[in-house]
């Protein structure tokens, strides 16, 4: 960086009192992400314990309706209700998005955090890992696993937490190793201070925001991954409802029910654009020296 | 540069090797007998044994591994469960519409998706510019099959101008009705490769704008433009390589889903057939070949890469 | 008479001023020093009088080039100017420089740009330049990548780029800081044969009092933004009359006492 940034930086960092953190909260992509992630959230726990109709309830009468007072988003073609349909699905994906995040973060992390602290055999070996699991999509291990153990939430879950495992493994192990490499690591270990205690005084707090919007991110990679094993039929098995099921349904049916295509696409849609505009707000939020950069780099 | 493609493909024929170990530890070691999966509740022992038999997992997990890795190497995948066809044959027998589908997709979001990427990050104060990364983001959000859903019914049964789906009996006997039936398909694909590519092309091109040496160039009396155009190509090369790979698999991937949202008989389709029917020899056989496709194109973008950017051959 | 004039110049980001009310200007021949620390605007101000600072900083006052304001101008009428009239030495030669383009045609690109020239003749340029910058061995250098470079080499190119096509201002923003001690003295040597040579009028931006005074004979210095003193080199140093440049003419001294004088020409 030559003077003209650093100056522009400089002065910028010299405007970056609390109060403008504060407004970071407010910016229109965290609040529009935290919207929407909030409308889906509400409509999967509101499941819970109210839903226009049961899970099996079917209304004969009136299969393939459209959307009126009595089905809110229509019927399908045996009648059952749409929008109780889509208030369960989004139960089932903010569920196996959650488990399988963790899943992802319980493998991820510690992988990411070994190959950064470790040597370079370690470190190596773990990288060829990673390039080994990216390379091996989450899909191809779904339908390996629904092979041999044939379609269920738990394969579901475990499928997409370790194909989602091998990004966070690399984000970790590339974020980490840059805090190890800094001066005042290389300071903190001349003292002796152990590899552990670097890790919780030094890497953790300088990494945890990078990763929480990693993890953020990872959600909507979830919840579409969930959404396509189901269309394909490898997902949760029924009845429990899932966007990705009653879209593979509402394609058979297109021709006279269009409708039924347009809710849980949408759904999808929401949660995912809701989850990255959200990521890339608390990025904002979290991360002064990226928006620094930003601001900077902004010509 | 010679020394660098040797350990390369050490590298590459390692990754293969675990690929290929991790495909038969995930079916074979686990907890759970896949013959006892495959058949329905009730089945004798003698049909248990006798699949046992066929599966080769009446043999000792070593021997068994040997087996594969040595089939492996002399590229016999086995056969299938239930037609007995060769595996190898069965997948060769898909690849005429997945192999058009993936690359006819995989060229056009290039050529679709590379101008407007660049276009964006020039423009990206710009309410265009603006308008085409957030069209880009919704791209991404939503999910290819849905896409597919929405393309054939508007085309297909609002205008009726392509057929919804299917593949013609024939194959590439009849060219036009082959073609017709991919169009859909190529057109779904392109959509959700390109909202990908241009977000990629963006962020590579708007990395190079933030350059010093572009605003050296700007310094000299170059537009914004030009001093892209010549500077871009050379710098952006590297990564737009590495874009190109990620984006091929993606393209080959995304076909396993695009072939069931149009009943196309591709090898995508042929595995998850063999999914739901438990006819893991094929299952294993293609997601071995599909993976080793991904590491073998790893391969190239990272020699490519090379090539094309003297930083890189100077480090080896 | 007067190419460059700057009045009332002000720069804000997000309503904070970043510079303040900059006035001055540059004939040909002038060899003017502009010293301030880091932050103080001098290099935003340098990057106004080509219209090249970031968006989103706003700036009034204006910025007279041959007479004709520029300042809020469009782009097309600051290519005009851009490398022709007015260039730009940046601190850094390493990133200032694409690192894939042979520095050869990175010098031979604004010759096309603004002379027409075709190609084998605006290397012929460029090869003549890397001479006139003693840059060894000319024509195989000029095929070289800036990394295959030392870091004094590098801005020697980024002189030859800069001076390319005959420009009447040249501003060189810290241009030595990047570099070695004793390659800086090089440069610095180069830098006053070449503006003697080519009777280019020197904007010279640093932090380092010894260095702006071994070259300017006008010295502006510059303080959170503003011009804080202005006044020909020998003045400021004996009889500085800001408190801040005070402070710099003292630390100095303190400095050169220990080392041995600079570069510093005696002035003609």
């Amino acid at each position: 960086m030559s003077t003209p940034l650093v100056e522009a930086v400089e002065t910028i960092e010299a405007l970056d009192t609390p109060a403008r953190r504060r407004r970071g909260w407010r910016s229109p992509s965290f609040v529009l992400g935290a919207a929407l992630l909030l409308a889906i959230l509400v409509l999967a726990l509101m499941s819970l314990v109210w839903s226009p109709y049961g899970l099996d309830h079917t209304d004969p009468a009136a299969r393939l309706a459209g959307p009126s007072a009595r089905h809110w988003a229509g019927t399908d073609r045996l009648g059952r209700d749409q929008f109780t349909q889509l208030m369960l699905g989004a139960r089932t994906a903010v569920w196996i998005g959650l488990a399988s995040v963790a899943v992802a973060f319980v493998i991820g992390v510690p992988l990411g955090l070994l190959a950064a602290a470790a040597g370079r055999f370690v470190e190596n070996a773990v990288v060829g890992v990673i390039d080994i699991v990216i390379a091996f999509p989450t899909l191809l291990l779904a339908m390996l696993l629904v092979t041999v153990y044939g379609a269920s939430t738990a394969v579901a879950i475990s499928a997409i937490g370790i194909g989602v495992s091998a990004e966070v493994a690399r984000l970790t192990r590339i974020s980490a190793s840059r805090v190890f490499t800094q001066d005042y690591v290389l300071a903190a270990r001349t003292c002796g201070t152990g590899p552990l205690m670097i890790l919780v005084r030094h890497v953790l707090p300088n990494i945890w925001h990078t990763l929480l919007v990693q993890a953020a991110l990872a959600f909507g990679v979830a919840v579409i991954a969930e959404a396509s094993l189901s269309y394909l039929g490898l997902g949760t098995p029924p009845p429990a409802p899932s966007w990705g099921r009653m879209l593979q349904e509402a394609q058979s049916t297109v021709s006279v029910a269009p409708w039924n295509v347009l809710l849980p696409g949408l759904a999808v849609a929401v949660t995912v654009v809701g989850v990255n505009l959200l990521g890339d707000g608390l990025r904002e939020v979290l991360d002064p020296q990226l928006r620094q950069e930003r601001q900077a780099a902004d010509r | 540069m010679l020394s660098y493609l040797i350990r390369r493909v050490a590298w590459l024929i390692g990754s293969l090797f675990v690929a290929g170990s991790a495909v038969f530890f995930l079916l074979r070691v686990l907890p759970g007998d896949p013959a006892v999966t495959l058949l329905a509740v009730g089945s004798s022992p003698d049909q248990i044994d006798a699949i046992r038999h066929q599966l080769g997992t009446d043999r000792p997990v070593l021997a068994q591994y040997g087996h594969w890795l040595g089939d492996l190497v002399t590229g016999n995948l086995g056969n299938s469960l239930f037609t007995q066809m060769p595996v190898l044959d069965q997948i060769a027998g898909r690849l005429p519409v997945t192999v058009p589908l993936a690359l006819s997709a995989f060229m056009l979001s290039i050529v679709v998706a590379v101008p407007i990427g660049v276009f964006a990050a020039v423009r990206r104060r710009g309410l265009l510019g603006v308008a085409v990364s957030t069209l880009a983001q919704l791209g991404i959000a939503l999910p290819i099959f849905w896409v597919g859903i929405v393309v054939v019914w508007l085309v297909a049964v609002q205008w009726r101008a392509l057929p919804p789906g299917g593949f013609p009996r024939t194959g590439w006997q009849d060219p036009g009705a082959a073609l017709q039936s991919l169009v859909l398909p190529v057109a779904t694909l392109t959509i959700a490769q390109g909202s990908v590519l241009v977000r990629y092309v963006r962020s590579a091109t708007l990395d190079v704008l933030s350059q010093e040496y572009v605003r050296t160039a700007r310094s000299l009396g170059y537009s914004l433009p030009r001093a892209l155009w010549r500077h871009g190509p050379r710098n952006g090369a590297a990564t737009v390589v590495q874009i190109l790979g990620i984006l091929l698999a993606s393209s080959l991937l995304g076909t396993v889903v695009i072939e069931s949202v149009f009943a196309l008989p591709g090898l995508g389709s042929l595995l998850l057939a063999s999914v739901k029917s438990r006819d893991l020899p094929i299952v294993q056989g293609t997601v071995f070949l599909m993976t080793a496709t991904v590491l073998v194109m790893g391969l190239v973008v990272d020699v490519v890469q090379r090539l094309v950017d003297p930083r890189l051959r100077a480090r080896t | 008479m007067t190419i460059l004039e700057t009045t009332g110049l002000t720069i804000t980001l997000n309503g904070q001023p970043l510079v303040r009310d900059v006035s001055f200007g540059l004939a040909a021949r002038d060899r003017v020093g502009l010293i301030g620390e880091s932050g103080s605007g001098k290099s935003l101000t340098a990057l106004a009088l080509l219209g090249l600072l970031p968006p989103g900083m706003r700036t009034s006052g204006r910025i007279l080039i041959d007479g004709e304001d520029h300042l809020g101008a469009p782009d097309r009428q600051w290519r005009r100017v851009r490398g022709r009239t007015v260039s730009i030495v940046f601190q850094e030669p390493l990133t200032a420089l694409d690192p894939l383009m042979p520095v050869g045609r990175q010098i031979a690109g604004p010759l096309r740009l603004h002379q027409g020239l075709n190609r084998s003749d605006a290397e012929r340029r460029a090869i003549e330049w890397c001479d006139r910058v003693h840059l060894p061995d000319p024509a195989r250098l000029v095929r070289a990548l800036p990394h295959e470079l030392s870091g004094g080499q590098r801005q020697r190119v980024a002189l030859a780029m800069a001076l390319a096509c005959r420009p009447r201002v040249l501003i060189a923003d810290e241009p030595t800081t990047a570099l070695d001690v004793t390659v800086q003295a090089q440069i610095l040597t180069l830098l006053d044969e070449l503006i003697e040579d080519t009777g280019v009028a020197l904007l010279f931006i640093s932090h380092d009092l010894p260095v702006v005074a071994g070259l300017a004979r006008h010295l502006l210095v510059m303080r959170t933004g503003r011009l804080v003193e202005s006044g020909p080199v020998d003045d400021v140093l004996r009889r500085p009359r800001s408190d801040y440049a005070r402070q710099l003419v003292a630390s100095a001294a303190r400095v050169t006492r220990l080392a041995r004088p600079s570069v510093r020409r005696e002035d003609r």
